[in-house]
């Protein structure tokens, strides 16, 4: 599995990436996990609200942090 | 009637403007403290310390009533809204959505180029650009609370008639020729995007959103709303009614001009900007001169001017500076010369 998170720095979007390492960890998902900062790359997805989150090729979720429940919700859904 | 317009002043004064808690610092000040009432210093702190807490408590409120809004206009849905519309209608549907979105000065890029890929007129694009820092529940509720509610309405709708207007322009002149050709390079291609799958949020997770916006927005302000009051809280208590008179009054025809410059450049939320707008009108500055000044600072400033650079020409930016300076000096002298009718 692959998981991108997509933004170009922001507070919320470094919160988001150790969310999805923690989550990753925790139990044990085995995704690649990667960090996309750069700006042409993110609007080149179609993205606008940063932090984006990427899985498996389709963004699930944009512009704002999930709980961590809800996290998990969408990763399970792609597996 | 009569009960009924009692009700609204009393929550319109307990709760809006919170004249209790006047009362209160008032009394802590005074009565408690022993500070000697009517000298300049008393006057400077009970104005810091009651406009502190109002705005943070109010603001608290209202941003969480407005991202809980927000939380079903996400910018993917919004520019998928947009789409469906064209022309003056495109620009003034841009307008209003700009009120609802949250927006801060560092999503502007990804705005612009996300608004443009998808197709929308540039213009359409300024529009939104425009109204979203300019208006917004927040900021309208908080004119309310400080001046009136037609005040309050007045400044909304010469906002959104800003913001429509300017965006208009550039689309009549065709000015997406002056946008950046890498943007424009994006447009051609449907290279790299991605599938972007629309989620529903729980009740429960649009409360958390809210909350977590309301951190968020505060953990940013708060330092500007401090300045904000501390700068008015020193225009209220010290600096002589003669000197601001002079400078911003009604008398110095300049006055709205010299409020616009002062504020283009300058980088503060609407929030910062209100305690200062209270303190000039209280010291007899033109509603026109001071909505200008509040405008000019959030609509404009150097950093979002900085970061618009960096996706479209000279020429475009230039316009875009242009339309939204002149539309602020000409709203300002507007409302100085009917000013009578917001009272």
């Amino acid at each position: 599995m692959e998981i991108k998170v997509l933004g170009p720095g922001c507070p919320k979007c470094k919160k988001l990436l150790k969310m999805v390492e923690e989550t990753n960890k925790e139990f044990a998902f085995d995704a690649n996990i990667e960090y996309v900062t750069d700006m042409m790359e993110i609007a080149n997805t179609g993205l606008i609200g940063t932090p984006g989150l990427m899985i498996n090729g389709r963004i699930v979720m944009s512009g704002r942090l999930p709980t961590k429940a809800e996290l998990i919700t969408h990763i399970k859904a792609k597996i | 009637m009569q009960f009924v317009r009692d009700i609204f002043s009393f929550f319109n004064d307990q709760f809006l403007k919170m004249n209790w808690l006047n009362d209160m610092v008032e009394w802590l000040f005074a009565d408690v403290l022993g500070f000697k009432e009517g000298t300049m210093f008393y006057t400077s702190i009970t104005f810091f310390f009651y406009d502190v807490i109002k705005i943070f408590i109010l603001l608290s409120v209202l941003i969480f009533l407005a991202s809980y809004i927000q939380s079903y206009f996400s910018p993917e849905r919004t520019k998928r809204i947009l789409a469906r519309y064209s022309g003056f209608g495109a620009n003034t549907i841009g307008a209003l959505l700009g009120t609802l979105t949250p927006f801060c000065s560092c999503s502007s890029i990804p705005i612009f180029i996300g608004f443009t890929k998808a197709g929308l007129p540039v213009g359409v694009t300024f529009s939104f650009l425009i109204s979203s820092p300019l208006v917004d529940l927040a900021s309208v509720i908080l004119l309310a609370s400080i001046f009136n509610w037609k005040i309050a309405f007045a400044y909304v709708i010469v906002g959104l008639i800003i913001a429509i207007v300017g965006g208009s322009l550039i689309s009549l002149f065709h000015m997406e020729r002056y946008v950046e050709d890498f943007v424009m390079k994006g447009v051609a291609s449907d290279e790299g995007l991605v599938e972007i799958e629309e989620y529903k949020m729980t009740k429960k997770e649009r409360i958390e959103y809210s909350i977590e916006q309301v951190k968020e927005i505060i953990q940013r302000v708060w330092i500007y709303i401090l300045i904000g009051v501390g700068i008015g809280a020193l225009i209220h208590g010290v600096i002589p009614r003669t000197f601001i008179e002079r400078v911003l009054g009604d008398d110095n025809p300049f006055s709205v001009l010299i409020a616009t410059v002062l504020g283009v450049p300058m980088y503060a939320d609407i929030f910062g900007t209100l305690p200062i707008a209270e303190a000039l009108v209280a010291k007899g500055v033109g509603i026109g001169t001071v909505l200008a000044f509040m405008m000019a600072v959030t609509a404009l400033s150097l950093p979002s001017i900085i970061l618009i650079k960096k996706v479209v020409k000279t020429k475009l930016l230039v316009m875009f500076v242009s339309i939204v300076t002149i539309g602020i000096i000409l709203m300002g002298y507007l409302f100085n010369l009917f000013s009578y009718l917001l009272v």
